[in-house]
């Protein structure tokens, strides 16, 4: 019997739970890179990462600039809290973001949902979620497949090359 | 690096099996490290081949993204041609490096 033989990982099921701009990409960038590598992949989103599926404020994310001690200047400086409690400094600070992204070929989030269901991806909402921010199937954008109970999601994810990733 | 006789030539490829210099690509190389993959090569292939050769000669970093603005095919179609590894495939296919891009 041979101890070294590989096991590529077959499937990826992924939780988005958090709904700033940071989680909410470290969840899409993971879900296509798996799809790209020819891995099926699902995504659930639930909780404040419904942010990431609601039509109206999916392209609108915002990154924390309090509580949030990883946050710098441009040029390095640590970011002092008392400054982003500021009004509008979250949203520009924000949109800085979104504009590092894109200028590395990172989509906004709509289209970055197309790509990972162009290639099979599938999305999908929590049920639990859905009913507790009064949301209706209208209110996400078009590729989430479906609104599914965490049973439903943990029925996807069957096989032993499986793993289950929280972001 | 390592040679491998491809459609007849001798081609350098690293460990992976990407092209090592992508002046020694054919077509014929092209076909034949297709088939290893699975995919039978057609004219749109070839249009999405000669892309990314072109603009890895432009020294771009690619991304599927780009490939699908391209005008030639979208994200979905480039899935379709290059299955289960849109840009790993196509890359190698194509005879370039292998891409260092995450998206």
């Amino acid at each position: 019997m041979s101890s070294t033989e590989k096991k590529p990982l077959e499937k990826v099921c992924i939780i988005c739970a958090k709904g700033s701009l940071e989680d909410v990409y470290a969840t899409l960038v993971m879900a296509n890179g798996a799809v790209m590598e020819g891995i099926e992949t699902n995504v659930f989103f639930t909780f404040f990462g419904l942010e990431g599926i609601i039509k109206e404020r999916m392209n609108h994310l915002h990154t924390a600039t309090t509580g949030n001690p990883a946050m710098r200047m441009p040029g390095g400086l640590p970011f002092p809290t008392m400054l982003g409690g500021l009004p509008g400094v979250e949203a520009g600070v924000s949109k800085m973001m979104r504009h590092q992204m894109e200028e590395l070929d990172m989509p906004p989030v709509d289209e970055f949902l197309e790509m990972i269901t162009a290639g099979g991806g599938m999305i999908y909402a929590c049920k639990l979620a859905v009913d507790m921010f009064k949301l209706e199937k209208e209110d996400l954008h078009e590729e989430v497949d479906s609104i599914i109970t965490i049973g439903d999601f943990y029925g996807l994810c069957d096989g032993d090359r499986t793993q289950i990733i929280f972001t | 690096m390592s040679t491998k006789t491809i459609a007849g030539a001798q081609i350098n490829v690293s460990e992976e099996g990407y092209l090592e210099d992508m002046d020694q690509w054919s077509p014929e190389v092209a076909k034949e490290i297709a088939n290893e993959v699975g995919i039978e090569l057609t004219d749109k292939h070839f249009e999405v081949l000669n892309y990314l050769r072109e603009k890895t000669k432009e020294g771009e970093a690619l991304t599927i993204r780009k490939v699908g603005k391209s005008g030639i095919t979208d994200i979905k179609g480039l899935y379709t041609l290059f299955p289960k590894g849109p840009l790993k495939f196509s890359a190698k296919i194509a005879g370039i490096p292998k891409p260092a891009s995450c998206v």
